[in-house]
Protein backbone atom coordinates (compact mmCIF):
# COMPACT_ATOMS: atom_id res chain seq x y z
CA UNK A 1 0.00 0.00 0.00
CA UNK A 2 1.57 3.26 -0.75
CA UNK A 3 -0.22 6.53 1.22
CA UNK A 4 1.34 10.07 0.83
CA UNK A 5 1.08 12.17 4.03
CA UNK A 6 1.15 16.27 3.08
CA UNK A 7 3.02 18.12 5.92
CA UNK A 8 2.98 21.50 6.56
CA UNK A 9 5.15 24.09 8.68
CA UNK A 10 3.97 26.48 11.14
CA UNK A 11 4.25 28.82 13.20
CA UNK A 12 4.37 27.71 17.22
CA UNK A 13 0.96 28.76 18.59
CA UNK A 14 2.81 30.94 21.07
CA UNK A 15 4.73 32.68 18.50
CA UNK A 16 4.36 35.99 18.79
CA UNK A 17 3.27 37.53 15.30
CA UNK A 18 4.79 40.64 13.24
CA UNK A 19 4.94 41.58 9.92
CA UNK A 20 7.40 43.40 7.89
CA UNK A 21 7.24 47.09 7.52
CA UNK A 22 4.78 47.55 4.51
CA UNK A 23 2.79 44.90 6.33
CA UNK A 24 2.75 42.32 3.77
CA UNK A 25 4.68 39.21 4.79
CA UNK A 26 4.61 37.41 8.04
CA UNK A 27 7.99 38.42 9.82
CA UNK A 28 9.86 35.16 10.30
CA UNK A 29 12.64 36.39 12.65
CA UNK A 30 13.50 34.42 15.82
CA UNK A 31 10.42 32.60 15.45
CA UNK A 32 10.16 29.12 16.49
CA UNK A 33 8.60 26.15 13.77
CA UNK A 34 6.82 23.30 14.30
CA UNK A 35 4.86 20.74 12.12
CA UNK A 36 1.39 21.32 11.85
CA UNK A 37 -0.22 19.44 14.94
CA UNK A 38 -2.94 17.98 12.98
CA UNK A 39 -0.83 16.58 10.74
CA UNK A 40 1.96 15.36 12.42
CA UNK A 41 -0.22 14.19 15.27
CA UNK A 42 -2.90 12.54 13.19
CA UNK A 43 -2.37 12.10 9.71
CA UNK A 44 0.80 11.05 10.34
CA UNK A 45 0.74 8.58 13.05
CA UNK A 46 -2.14 7.21 11.41
CA UNK A 47 -0.43 6.49 7.93
CA UNK A 48 2.00 4.82 9.80
CA UNK A 49 0.43 2.54 12.23
CA UNK A 50 -1.96 1.70 9.21
CA UNK A 51 1.50 0.78 7.31
CA UNK A 52 3.15 -0.99 10.52
CA UNK A 53 0.16 -3.63 10.19
CA UNK A 54 -0.69 -4.02 6.76
CA UNK A 55 2.53 -3.54 4.66
CA UNK A 56 3.49 -0.50 1.84
CA UNK A 57 5.24 2.54 2.69
CA UNK A 58 4.58 6.45 3.65
CA UNK A 59 5.85 9.20 2.01
CA UNK A 60 6.12 12.24 3.18
CA UNK A 61 5.59 15.92 1.18
CA UNK A 62 5.94 19.01 2.06
CA UNK A 63 6.32 22.25 0.06
CA UNK A 64 8.63 24.80 1.41
CA UNK A 65 12.48 25.91 1.12
CA UNK A 66 15.54 23.94 2.26
CA UNK A 67 14.89 25.27 5.89
CA UNK A 68 12.04 23.01 6.43
CA UNK A 69 14.23 19.58 6.45
CA UNK A 70 14.22 19.83 10.16
CA UNK A 71 10.71 19.25 9.95
CA UNK A 72 10.68 16.49 7.25
CA UNK A 73 13.53 14.51 9.14
CA UNK A 74 11.07 14.67 12.05
CA UNK A 75 8.23 12.88 10.20
CA UNK A 76 10.73 10.69 8.95
CA UNK A 77 11.89 9.87 12.46
CA UNK A 78 8.24 9.20 13.60
CA UNK A 79 8.13 6.63 11.02
CA UNK A 80 7.78 8.06 7.15
CA UNK A 81 10.08 5.96 4.52
CA UNK A 82 10.90 8.58 2.62
CA UNK A 83 10.13 12.26 1.67
CA UNK A 84 9.71 14.88 -1.14
CA UNK A 85 10.47 18.24 -0.56
CA UNK A 86 9.11 21.06 -3.64
CA UNK A 87 11.43 23.76 -3.85
CA UNK A 88 9.34 26.93 -3.32
CA UNK A 89 7.70 29.29 -0.94
CA UNK A 90 4.57 27.81 0.07
CA UNK A 91 2.59 30.98 -1.01
CA UNK A 92 -0.90 30.66 -0.95
CA UNK A 93 -3.26 27.29 -0.62
CA UNK A 94 -3.97 27.42 -4.54
CA UNK A 95 -0.05 27.34 -5.16
CA UNK A 96 0.65 24.58 -2.88
CA UNK A 97 -2.49 22.21 -3.63
CA UNK A 98 -0.79 22.73 -7.73
CA UNK A 99 2.06 21.15 -6.58
CA UNK A 100 1.32 18.40 -4.24
CA UNK A 101 -1.17 17.23 -7.51
CA UNK A 102 1.34 17.21 -10.11
CA UNK A 103 3.41 15.39 -8.03
CA UNK A 104 0.76 12.82 -6.90
CA UNK A 105 -1.23 12.61 -10.09
CA UNK A 106 0.86 9.57 -11.41
CA UNK A 107 2.23 8.07 -8.52
CA UNK A 108 -0.67 6.05 -8.27
CA UNK A 109 -1.06 6.40 -3.84
CA UNK A 110 -3.98 4.97 -2.18
CA UNK A 111 -4.80 6.89 -0.02
CA UNK A 112 -3.73 10.55 0.08
CA UNK A 113 -3.68 12.39 4.31
CA UNK A 114 -3.76 15.77 5.19
CA UNK A 115 -4.51 17.86 8.51
CA UNK A 116 -7.80 18.99 9.14
CA UNK A 117 -6.28 22.75 8.78
CA UNK A 118 -2.81 24.90 9.23
CA UNK A 119 -2.97 26.39 12.30
CA UNK A 120 -1.43 29.90 10.66
CA UNK A 121 -3.62 30.47 7.48
CA UNK A 122 -6.60 28.54 9.22
CA UNK A 123 -7.67 27.70 5.51
CA UNK A 124 -8.81 23.78 5.46
CA UNK A 125 -8.21 24.41 1.30
CA UNK A 126 -5.57 22.65 0.15
CA UNK A 127 -7.43 18.82 0.90
CA UNK A 128 -9.96 19.35 -1.55
CA UNK A 129 -8.27 21.08 -4.07
CA UNK A 130 -6.18 18.37 -4.27
CA UNK A 131 -8.70 16.43 -4.39
CA UNK A 132 -10.23 18.15 -7.18
CA UNK A 133 -7.00 18.00 -9.43
CA UNK A 134 -7.10 14.40 -8.76
CA UNK A 135 -10.79 13.91 -9.31
CA UNK A 136 -11.09 11.82 -5.89
CA UNK A 137 -13.11 11.85 -3.27
CA UNK A 138 -12.25 13.50 -0.08
CA UNK A 139 -13.38 12.96 3.35
CA UNK A 140 -13.04 15.50 5.36
CA UNK A 141 -12.10 15.97 9.01
CA UNK A 142 -11.92 12.14 9.39
CA UNK A 143 -11.41 11.28 13.14
CA UNK A 144 -11.35 7.71 12.53
CA UNK A 145 -10.18 5.86 9.86
CA UNK A 146 -9.78 2.06 9.26
CA UNK A 147 -9.09 -0.24 6.74
CA UNK A 148 -10.34 -4.18 5.68
CA UNK A 149 -8.50 -4.83 1.57
CA UNK A 150 -9.56 -1.79 -0.55
CA UNK A 151 -12.61 -0.64 1.60
CA UNK A 152 -12.29 2.36 4.17
CA UNK A 153 -14.28 3.20 7.04
CA UNK A 154 -14.52 5.92 8.63
CA UNK A 155 -15.63 8.55 11.14
CA UNK A 156 -16.07 12.02 10.37
CA UNK A 157 -16.86 15.05 12.89
CA UNK A 158 -19.48 17.44 11.69
CA UNK A 159 -21.32 20.29 13.40
CA UNK A 160 -22.81 18.35 16.28
CA UNK A 161 -22.11 15.07 15.83
CA UNK A 162 -20.62 12.61 13.69
CA UNK A 163 -20.91 10.65 9.94
CA UNK A 164 -19.96 7.13 9.48
CA UNK A 165 -18.87 6.24 6.09
CA UNK A 166 -17.31 3.98 3.78
CA UNK A 167 -15.40 4.08 0.52
CA UNK A 168 -13.26 2.65 -1.52
CA UNK A 169 -9.74 3.16 -1.98
CA UNK A 170 -7.83 5.89 -3.72
CA UNK A 171 -8.54 8.52 -1.97
CA UNK A 172 -7.53 11.62 0.03
CA UNK A 173 -8.78 12.46 3.56
CA UNK A 174 -7.98 15.29 6.14
CA UNK A 175 -7.42 14.47 9.65
CA UNK A 176 -8.78 15.52 12.94
CA UNK A 177 -8.40 14.94 16.72
CA UNK A 178 -8.85 11.04 17.80
CA UNK A 179 -7.41 9.53 14.79
CA UNK A 180 -4.80 8.72 16.17
CA UNK A 181 -2.54 9.75 19.00
CA UNK A 182 0.75 11.98 19.29
CA UNK A 183 3.85 9.75 18.72
CA UNK A 184 7.01 10.61 20.19
CA UNK A 185 10.08 9.59 18.33
CA UNK A 186 12.44 7.43 19.68
CA UNK A 187 16.04 7.36 19.43
CA UNK A 188 15.90 4.87 16.90
CA UNK A 189 13.67 6.57 14.89
CA UNK A 190 15.92 9.78 14.78
CA UNK A 191 18.80 7.88 13.85
CA UNK A 192 18.07 5.94 10.78
CA UNK A 193 15.58 9.30 9.79
CA UNK A 194 19.34 10.53 9.25
CA UNK A 195 19.33 8.59 6.26
CA UNK A 196 16.15 8.10 4.95
CA UNK A 197 15.83 9.28 1.45
CA UNK A 198 14.61 13.11 0.97
CA UNK A 199 14.06 14.05 -2.74
CA UNK A 200 13.96 17.59 -3.91
CA UNK A 201 11.75 18.54 -6.53
CA UNK A 202 11.37 22.08 -8.27
CA UNK A 203 8.06 23.63 -8.46
CA UNK A 204 5.64 23.89 -11.88
CA UNK A 205 4.84 27.56 -12.14
CA UNK A 206 1.41 28.86 -10.53
CA UNK A 207 0.03 32.07 -10.05
CA UNK A 208 -3.51 31.82 -8.70
CA UNK A 209 -5.98 34.29 -7.87
CA UNK A 210 -5.90 35.57 -4.39
CA UNK A 211 -3.01 36.92 -2.81
CA UNK A 212 -2.91 38.70 0.98
CA UNK A 213 -3.20 42.11 0.26
CA UNK A 214 -2.31 43.36 4.11
CA UNK A 215 -1.63 41.97 7.41
CA UNK A 216 -3.11 43.99 10.24
CA UNK A 217 -3.14 43.11 14.17
CA UNK A 218 -6.31 42.99 16.08
CA UNK A 219 -7.41 46.58 18.16
CA UNK A 220 -5.57 45.22 21.58
CA UNK A 221 -8.71 44.93 24.42
CA UNK A 222 -9.83 47.36 26.47
CA UNK A 223 -8.93 45.56 29.72
CA UNK A 224 -11.13 43.44 31.76
CA UNK A 225 -13.30 45.02 33.87
CA UNK A 226 -13.69 42.74 37.32
CA UNK A 227 -17.08 42.45 39.01
CA UNK A 228 -17.68 41.82 42.89
CA UNK A 229 -18.65 38.03 43.26
CA UNK A 230 -21.32 39.35 45.11
CA UNK A 231 -22.85 41.52 42.49
CA UNK A 232 -23.84 38.58 39.57
CA UNK A 233 -26.90 41.16 38.97
CA UNK A 234 -24.70 43.86 38.01
CA UNK A 235 -22.90 41.59 35.81
CA UNK A 236 -25.97 40.54 34.23
CA UNK A 237 -27.09 44.19 33.74
CA UNK A 238 -23.57 45.00 31.76
CA UNK A 239 -24.06 41.90 29.89
CA UNK A 240 -27.90 43.58 28.38
CA UNK A 241 -26.91 47.03 28.38
CA UNK A 242 -23.33 47.84 27.67
CA UNK A 243 -22.25 44.47 26.21
CA UNK A 244 -25.73 43.47 24.54
CA UNK A 245 -24.78 39.85 24.23
CA UNK A 246 -28.03 39.11 25.73
CA UNK B 1 -24.61 37.14 -10.60
CA UNK B 2 -23.53 36.28 -6.75
CA UNK B 3 -24.49 32.57 -6.14
CA UNK B 4 -24.77 31.42 -2.44
CA UNK B 5 -24.98 27.32 -1.65
CA UNK B 6 -27.51 27.33 1.13
CA UNK B 7 -26.66 24.04 2.63
CA UNK B 8 -29.76 21.91 4.38
CA UNK B 9 -28.40 18.99 5.85
CA UNK B 10 -31.17 16.53 6.84
CA UNK B 11 -33.76 18.86 5.03
CA UNK B 12 -33.18 21.74 7.12
CA UNK B 13 -31.55 25.18 6.51
CA UNK B 14 -28.50 25.88 9.30
CA UNK B 15 -27.53 29.60 10.71
CA UNK B 16 -24.77 29.36 8.67
CA UNK B 17 -27.60 29.21 5.51
CA UNK B 18 -29.44 32.25 6.24
CA UNK B 19 -25.97 34.06 6.83
CA UNK B 20 -24.83 33.10 3.89
CA UNK B 21 -27.75 34.26 1.64
CA UNK B 22 -27.73 37.62 3.89
CA UNK B 23 -24.32 38.17 3.17
CA UNK B 24 -24.81 37.26 -0.33
CA UNK B 25 -27.42 39.72 -0.72
CA UNK B 26 -24.91 42.34 0.08
CA UNK B 27 -22.05 41.54 -1.56
CA UNK B 28 -24.74 41.28 -5.18
CA UNK B 29 -25.86 44.86 -4.31
CA UNK B 30 -22.09 45.94 -3.97
CA UNK B 31 -21.44 44.41 -7.38
CA UNK B 32 -25.00 45.64 -8.70
CA UNK B 33 -26.22 42.21 -9.05
CA UNK B 34 -28.80 39.82 -8.02
CA UNK B 35 -28.46 37.34 -5.40
CA UNK B 36 -29.27 33.53 -6.39
CA UNK B 37 -29.37 30.61 -3.76
CA UNK B 38 -29.38 27.35 -4.43
CA UNK B 39 -30.25 24.40 -2.75
CA UNK B 40 -29.06 20.40 -2.87
CA UNK B 41 -31.05 17.60 -2.62
CA UNK B 42 -34.79 17.65 -0.71
CA UNK B 43 -35.43 20.13 1.56
CA UNK B 44 -38.47 21.34 3.39
CA UNK B 45 -39.14 24.69 2.70
CA UNK B 46 -36.91 26.72 0.30
CA UNK B 47 -38.66 29.56 -0.34
CA UNK B 48 -37.97 31.02 2.96
CA UNK B 49 -34.06 31.96 1.71
CA UNK B 50 -36.26 35.11 -0.79
CA UNK B 51 -36.63 36.76 2.98
CA UNK B 52 -33.26 36.67 3.17
CA UNK B 53 -32.67 38.53 0.05
CA UNK B 54 -32.33 35.94 -2.59
CA UNK B 55 -33.93 37.05 -5.63
CA UNK B 56 -34.48 33.69 -7.17
CA UNK B 57 -33.98 30.27 -4.85
CA UNK B 58 -33.12 26.85 -7.28
CA UNK B 59 -32.99 23.53 -6.11
CA UNK B 60 -31.59 20.37 -7.05
CA UNK B 61 -33.74 17.47 -5.38
CA UNK B 62 -31.51 14.68 -6.57
CA UNK B 63 -32.16 12.06 -3.75
CA UNK B 64 -28.25 11.14 -4.36
CA UNK B 65 -27.14 14.61 -2.88
CA UNK B 66 -29.65 13.36 0.50
CA UNK B 67 -25.58 13.24 1.83
CA UNK B 68 -23.41 14.91 1.86
CA UNK B 69 -20.16 14.01 -0.74
CA UNK B 70 -17.77 16.48 -1.99
CA UNK B 71 -17.32 15.37 -5.11
CA UNK B 72 -21.13 15.75 -6.20
CA UNK B 73 -21.52 19.11 -4.56
CA UNK B 74 -18.79 20.65 -6.50
CA UNK B 75 -20.37 19.36 -9.69
CA UNK B 76 -23.71 20.18 -9.16
CA UNK B 77 -22.64 23.95 -7.38
CA UNK B 78 -20.42 24.45 -10.20
CA UNK B 79 -22.39 23.62 -13.17
CA UNK B 80 -25.13 25.68 -11.45
CA UNK B 81 -22.66 28.42 -11.49
CA UNK B 82 -21.80 28.19 -14.99
CA UNK B 83 -25.31 27.62 -16.16
CA UNK B 84 -25.91 31.15 -14.47
CA UNK B 85 -22.98 32.70 -15.09
CA UNK B 86 -22.26 33.60 -11.80
CA UNK B 87 -19.22 36.09 -10.47
CA UNK B 88 -19.07 35.12 -6.73
CA UNK B 89 -20.05 32.10 -4.81
CA UNK B 90 -21.02 32.46 -1.35
CA UNK B 91 -21.07 29.22 0.72
CA UNK B 92 -20.58 28.99 4.68
CA UNK B 93 -17.60 28.08 6.45
CA UNK B 94 -18.71 25.10 7.93
CA UNK B 95 -17.47 21.06 7.84
CA UNK B 96 -19.23 21.01 4.51
CA UNK B 97 -18.47 24.37 2.84
CA UNK B 98 -14.98 23.98 3.82
CA UNK B 99 -14.71 20.26 1.85
CA UNK B 100 -16.23 22.34 -1.19
CA UNK B 101 -14.91 25.40 -1.31
CA UNK B 102 -11.52 24.61 -2.36
CA UNK B 103 -12.47 22.09 -5.19
CA UNK B 104 -14.93 24.70 -6.11
CA UNK B 105 -12.10 27.65 -6.56
CA UNK B 106 -10.14 25.00 -8.88
CA UNK B 107 -12.62 23.44 -10.46
CA UNK B 108 -13.95 27.09 -11.32
CA UNK B 109 -9.89 28.07 -11.93
CA UNK B 110 -11.32 31.07 -9.70
CA UNK B 111 -10.08 33.32 -6.41
CA UNK B 112 -10.82 31.71 -2.60
CA UNK B 113 -11.14 32.83 0.78
CA UNK B 114 -12.01 30.49 3.47
CA UNK B 115 -13.51 31.72 6.76
CA UNK B 116 -13.88 35.90 5.64
CA UNK B 117 -15.25 37.40 8.50
CA UNK B 118 -16.72 41.03 6.88
CA UNK B 119 -18.22 41.78 3.96
CA UNK B 120 -15.82 42.53 0.74
CA UNK B 121 -14.54 45.85 -0.79
CA UNK B 122 -14.01 47.11 -4.43
CA UNK B 123 -10.81 47.20 -5.67
CA UNK B 124 -11.39 47.97 -9.05
CA UNK B 125 -12.38 44.82 -10.50
CA UNK B 126 -11.03 42.39 -7.47
CA UNK B 127 -12.71 41.77 -4.25
CA UNK B 128 -10.62 42.79 -0.73
CA UNK B 129 -12.05 40.54 1.39
CA UNK B 130 -10.70 39.74 5.65
CA UNK B 131 -9.74 36.90 7.58
CA UNK B 132 -8.69 35.92 10.46
CA UNK B 133 -5.26 34.00 10.58
CA UNK B 134 -2.83 32.52 13.31
CA UNK B 135 -5.08 31.48 15.10
CA UNK B 136 -6.67 34.84 15.74
CA UNK B 137 -3.68 36.98 16.26
CA UNK B 138 -3.49 38.78 13.72
CA UNK B 139 -6.31 39.82 10.31
CA UNK B 140 -5.53 38.89 6.70
CA UNK B 141 -7.08 41.51 4.06
CA UNK B 142 -6.98 39.01 0.69
CA UNK B 143 -7.01 40.22 -2.93
CA UNK B 144 -9.29 38.02 -4.72
CA UNK B 145 -8.44 38.50 -8.88
CA UNK B 146 -10.39 35.24 -10.37
CA UNK B 147 -13.15 35.56 -13.24
CA UNK B 148 -15.20 33.81 -10.51
CA UNK B 149 -14.43 34.09 -6.75
CA UNK B 150 -15.39 31.67 -4.17
CA UNK B 151 -15.94 33.35 -0.40
CA UNK B 152 -17.01 30.51 2.76
CA UNK B 153 -18.23 33.05 5.49
CA UNK B 154 -17.28 32.19 8.95
CA UNK B 155 -20.21 31.42 11.30
CA UNK B 156 -21.64 34.41 13.50
CA UNK B 157 -19.58 37.18 11.11
CA UNK B 158 -22.95 38.48 9.99
CA UNK B 159 -26.38 38.43 11.09
CA UNK B 160 -29.36 37.03 9.24
CA UNK B 161 -31.44 39.84 8.26
CA UNK B 162 -35.12 39.25 6.96
CA UNK B 163 -35.47 41.90 4.54
CA UNK B 164 -37.57 40.62 1.65
CA UNK B 165 -40.60 37.95 0.96
CA UNK B 166 -40.70 34.70 0.27
CA UNK B 167 -40.13 33.40 -3.88
CA UNK B 168 -40.75 30.33 -5.26
CA UNK B 169 -38.27 27.79 -5.34
CA UNK B 170 -37.40 26.61 -8.74
CA UNK B 171 -36.48 23.45 -9.77
CA UNK B 172 -33.14 22.86 -11.38
CA UNK B 173 -32.18 19.73 -13.56
CA UNK B 174 -28.59 18.63 -13.98
CA UNK B 175 -26.94 15.44 -14.94
CA UNK B 176 -25.07 14.15 -11.93
CA UNK B 177 -22.07 11.23 -11.45
CA UNK B 178 -22.61 8.64 -9.05
CA UNK B 179 -21.54 9.08 -5.63
CA UNK B 180 -18.51 6.90 -4.61
CA UNK B 181 -19.50 7.70 -0.72
CA UNK B 182 -21.45 5.17 0.94
CA UNK B 183 -22.70 7.02 4.41
CA UNK B 184 -23.67 4.33 6.56
CA UNK B 185 -25.09 6.67 9.54
CA UNK B 186 -25.47 10.16 11.10
CA UNK B 187 -25.12 10.48 14.39
CA UNK B 188 -26.31 13.91 16.08
CA UNK B 189 -27.08 15.55 18.99
CA UNK B 190 -30.59 16.47 19.00
CA UNK B 191 -32.11 19.36 20.37
CA UNK B 192 -28.36 20.92 21.57
CA UNK B 193 -26.87 24.25 19.15
CA UNK B 194 -23.64 22.62 17.99
CA UNK B 195 -21.06 24.72 19.13
CA UNK B 196 -19.73 26.38 16.09
CA UNK B 197 -23.11 27.78 15.45
CA UNK B 198 -23.96 28.97 19.10
CA UNK B 199 -24.36 32.27 19.55
CA UNK B 200 -23.74 31.76 23.76
CA UNK B 201 -21.13 29.34 24.93
CA UNK B 202 -20.78 28.31 28.73
CA UNK B 203 -17.36 26.64 28.68
CA UNK B 204 -15.55 25.06 31.80
CA UNK B 205 -11.94 23.41 32.66
CA UNK B 206 -10.01 21.42 35.17
CA UNK B 207 -11.57 24.15 37.68
CA UNK B 208 -14.23 21.94 38.20
CA UNK B 209 -12.40 19.41 40.04
CA UNK B 210 -14.74 16.53 38.99
CA UNK B 211 -17.22 15.43 35.97
CA UNK B 212 -19.81 15.14 38.88
CA UNK B 213 -20.15 18.85 39.12
CA UNK B 214 -20.65 19.86 35.82
CA UNK B 215 -24.28 20.16 37.36
CA UNK B 216 -24.07 23.85 37.65
CA UNK B 217 -22.46 24.64 34.28
CA UNK B 218 -25.44 22.51 32.54
CA UNK B 219 -27.93 24.72 34.82
CA UNK B 220 -26.48 27.85 34.09
CA UNK B 221 -26.14 26.74 29.88
CA UNK B 222 -30.56 26.14 30.18
CA UNK B 223 -31.02 29.27 31.62
CA UNK B 224 -29.34 31.04 28.59
CA UNK B 225 -30.48 28.74 25.93
CA UNK B 226 -26.31 28.32 25.43
CA UNK B 227 -24.28 25.37 23.99
CA UNK B 228 -22.02 23.90 26.56
CA UNK B 229 -17.93 23.78 25.71
CA UNK B 230 -14.83 22.53 27.93
CA UNK B 231 -10.89 22.88 27.99
CA UNK B 232 -8.97 20.16 26.65
CA UNK B 233 -7.61 18.39 29.56
CA UNK B 234 -11.62 17.69 30.28
CA UNK B 235 -12.16 16.15 26.85
CA UNK B 236 -8.98 14.29 27.39
CA UNK B 237 -9.83 13.00 30.83
CA UNK B 238 -13.54 12.14 29.34
CA UNK B 239 -15.27 14.33 31.59
CA UNK B 240 -17.28 15.82 29.43
CA UNK B 241 -17.47 14.61 25.21
CA UNK B 242 -15.02 15.16 22.49
CA UNK B 243 -17.02 17.34 21.02
CA UNK B 244 -17.34 19.84 23.85
CA UNK B 245 -12.90 20.40 23.43
CA UNK B 246 -12.58 23.97 22.17
CA UNK B 247 -9.41 25.26 21.70
CA UNK B 248 -6.23 24.94 19.04
CA UNK B 249 -6.74 21.38 18.78
CA UNK B 250 -10.56 21.22 19.33
CA UNK B 251 -12.82 23.17 17.58
CA UNK B 252 -12.51 27.38 17.17
CA UNK B 253 -15.57 29.15 17.88
CA UNK B 254 -16.93 32.41 17.97
CA UNK B 255 -19.98 33.34 19.79
CA UNK B 256 -21.47 36.60 20.84
CA UNK B 257 -20.78 35.73 24.42
CA UNK B 258 -18.23 33.30 26.29
CA UNK B 259 -18.42 32.39 29.81
CA UNK B 260 -14.99 30.72 30.73
CA UNK B 261 -15.24 28.83 33.97
CA UNK B 262 -11.71 27.32 35.86
CA UNK B 263 -10.71 27.33 32.77
CA UNK B 264 -6.54 29.26 32.75
CA UNK B 265 -6.48 30.35 29.39
CA UNK B 266 -3.87 29.04 28.07
CA UNK B 267 -2.82 30.55 24.91
CA UNK B 268 -3.84 27.00 22.76
CA UNK B 269 -7.36 27.26 24.65
CA UNK B 270 -7.27 30.92 23.77
CA UNK B 271 -6.73 29.99 19.66
CA UNK B 272 -10.16 29.22 19.49
CA UNK B 273 -12.32 31.49 21.34
CA UNK B 274 -10.29 34.43 20.99
CA UNK B 275 -12.64 35.80 18.78
CA UNK B 276 -15.84 35.46 20.98
CA UNK B 277 -17.59 39.06 20.87
CA UNK B 278 -17.67 39.25 24.88
CA UNK B 279 -15.63 37.02 27.08
CA UNK B 280 -16.76 36.36 30.96
CA UNK B 281 -14.07 34.65 32.82
CA UNK B 282 -14.59 33.30 36.41
CA UNK B 283 -11.40 32.18 38.35
CA UNK B 284 -10.16 32.30 41.71
CA UNK B 285 -6.76 32.94 40.53
CA UNK B 286 -6.73 36.55 39.97
CA UNK B 287 -3.52 36.15 37.71
CA UNK B 288 -5.30 33.41 35.50
CA UNK B 289 -4.08 34.36 31.85
CA UNK B 290 -7.95 33.99 30.98
CA UNK B 291 -7.88 37.43 32.95
CA UNK B 292 -6.36 39.28 29.96
CA UNK B 293 -8.23 38.27 27.38
CA UNK B 294 -11.21 38.95 28.91
CA UNK B 295 -13.89 41.82 28.75
CA UNK B 296 -15.71 40.71 32.20
CA UNK B 297 -14.08 38.95 35.18
CA UNK B 298 -15.18 37.24 38.56
CA UNK B 299 -12.26 36.56 41.02
CA UNK B 300 -13.64 33.90 43.38
CA UNK B 301 -14.77 30.36 44.13
CA UNK B 302 -16.83 29.02 40.78
CA UNK B 303 -19.06 26.67 43.09
CA UNK B 304 -20.19 30.10 44.74
CA UNK B 305 -20.26 32.10 41.79
CA UNK B 306 -21.86 29.97 38.79
CA UNK B 307 -25.11 29.53 40.80
CA UNK B 308 -25.22 32.75 42.29
CA UNK B 309 -25.09 34.21 38.38
CA UNK B 310 -27.53 31.30 37.29
CA UNK B 311 -30.05 32.80 39.71
CA UNK B 312 -29.54 36.60 37.91
CA UNK B 313 -29.99 35.31 34.84
CA UNK B 314 -32.91 33.77 35.94
CA UNK B 315 -34.40 37.27 37.61
CA UNK B 316 -33.43 39.05 33.70
CA UNK B 317 -34.92 36.22 32.02
CA UNK B 318 -37.79 36.69 34.49
CA UNK B 319 -38.33 40.40 33.72
CA UNK B 320 -37.41 40.56 30.46
C1 LIG C 1 0.05 21.75 21.28
C2 LIG C 1 -0.99 21.96 22.34
C3 LIG C 1 -2.32 22.11 21.95
C4 LIG C 1 -3.31 22.35 22.91
N1 LIG C 1 -4.60 22.53 22.50
C5 LIG C 1 -5.53 22.87 23.43
C6 LIG C 1 -6.88 23.14 23.06
O1 LIG C 1 -7.26 23.01 21.89
N2 LIG C 1 -7.76 23.51 24.00
C7 LIG C 1 -7.42 23.64 25.33
O2 LIG C 1 -8.28 24.01 26.14
N3 LIG C 1 -6.15 23.38 25.71
C8 LIG C 1 -5.22 22.98 24.81
N4 LIG C 1 -3.95 22.71 25.23
C9 LIG C 1 -3.69 22.65 26.69
C10 LIG C 1 -3.45 24.02 27.30
O3 LIG C 1 -2.10 24.38 27.16
C11 LIG C 1 -3.82 23.99 28.80
O4 LIG C 1 -3.07 22.98 29.43
C12 LIG C 1 -5.29 23.74 29.07
O5 LIG C 1 -6.09 24.63 28.30
C13 LIG C 1 -5.59 23.93 30.54
O6 LIG C 1 -6.92 23.55 30.82
P1 LIG C 1 -7.70 24.20 32.06
O7 LIG C 1 -7.65 25.67 31.94
O8 LIG C 1 -9.04 23.55 32.10
O9 LIG C 1 -6.90 23.65 33.31
P2 LIG C 1 -5.86 24.38 34.27
O10 LIG C 1 -4.77 25.01 33.52
O11 LIG C 1 -5.54 23.38 35.31
O12 LIG C 1 -6.71 25.55 34.90
C14 LIG C 1 -7.72 25.41 35.84
C15 LIG C 1 -8.12 26.80 36.29
O13 LIG C 1 -9.21 26.70 37.19
C16 LIG C 1 -9.05 27.63 38.20
N5 LIG C 1 -9.77 27.13 39.39
C17 LIG C 1 -9.50 26.01 40.14
N6 LIG C 1 -10.42 25.87 41.10
C18 LIG C 1 -11.29 26.90 40.98
C19 LIG C 1 -12.45 27.29 41.71
N7 LIG C 1 -12.92 26.60 42.74
N8 LIG C 1 -13.08 28.43 41.31
C20 LIG C 1 -12.63 29.16 40.25
N9 LIG C 1 -11.53 28.82 39.54
C21 LIG C 1 -10.87 27.70 39.90
C22 LIG C 1 -7.55 27.70 38.44
O14 LIG C 1 -7.18 28.96 39.03
C23 LIG C 1 -7.00 27.55 37.03
O15 LIG C 1 -6.81 28.81 36.41
C24 LIG C 1 -2.96 22.43 24.29
C25 LIG C 1 -1.62 22.28 24.66
C26 LIG C 1 -0.64 22.04 23.71
C27 LIG C 1 0.79 21.89 24.15
N1 LIG D 1 3.37 23.76 2.35
C1 LIG D 1 2.72 22.60 2.48
N2 LIG D 1 3.32 21.42 2.12
C2 LIG D 1 2.67 20.23 2.25
N3 LIG D 1 1.43 20.13 2.72
C3 LIG D 1 0.77 21.24 3.08
C4 LIG D 1 1.38 22.54 2.98
N4 LIG D 1 0.48 23.45 3.42
C5 LIG D 1 -0.62 22.77 3.79
N5 LIG D 1 -0.45 21.43 3.59
C6 LIG D 1 -1.42 20.36 3.91
O1 LIG D 1 -2.75 20.86 3.74
C7 LIG D 1 -3.47 20.78 4.97
C8 LIG D 1 -4.48 21.91 5.03
O2 LIG D 1 -3.83 23.16 4.97
P1 LIG D 1 -4.65 24.52 4.85
O3 LIG D 1 -5.51 24.40 3.64
O4 LIG D 1 -3.61 25.58 4.72
O5 LIG D 1 -5.45 24.66 6.13
C9 LIG D 1 -2.40 20.78 6.04
O6 LIG D 1 -2.88 20.24 7.25
C10 LIG D 1 -1.32 19.93 5.37
O7 LIG D 1 -1.66 18.55 5.45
Amino acid sequence: MKLLVCISQTPDTTAKISFNADNTEFNNAGVQFIMNPYDEWYALVRACELKEALGGTVTVINVGPAANETTIRKALAIGADDAVRIDADPKSAGFVAKQIAEYAKNAQFDLIFFGKETIDYNGSEVGAMVAEYLDLPFVSYASKLDLNGTVATLERDIEGGVEVLEVDLPFVLSAAKGMAEQRIPNMRGIMTARTKPLTEIPAVAFDGFEKVSQFTLPPAKAGVKLIDPNEMVELVRLLHEEAKVI
Amino acid sequence: MVLVFAESPRGHFKKSAFEAVTYGKKVAELLGTDCVALTLGPVDDASVLGTYGAKRVLNLPDASLTHFDSQLYTQAIADACKQLGAQVVILGHTTTGKSVAGRLAVRLQGGLISGATGLPVLAGKNLLVEKTVFSGKAVAQYELSGAVNVISLMGNAVKPEQTGSAVASETLTLALNSSKIRVKEVKTQEGTVPLPEAEIVVSAGRGMKDPGNWGIVEDLATTLGATTACSRPVADSHWRPHHEHVGQTGIAIRPNLYIAIGISGAIQHLAGVNNSKVIVVINKDPEAPFFKAADYGVVGDLFEIVPRLNEAFKQFKAAN
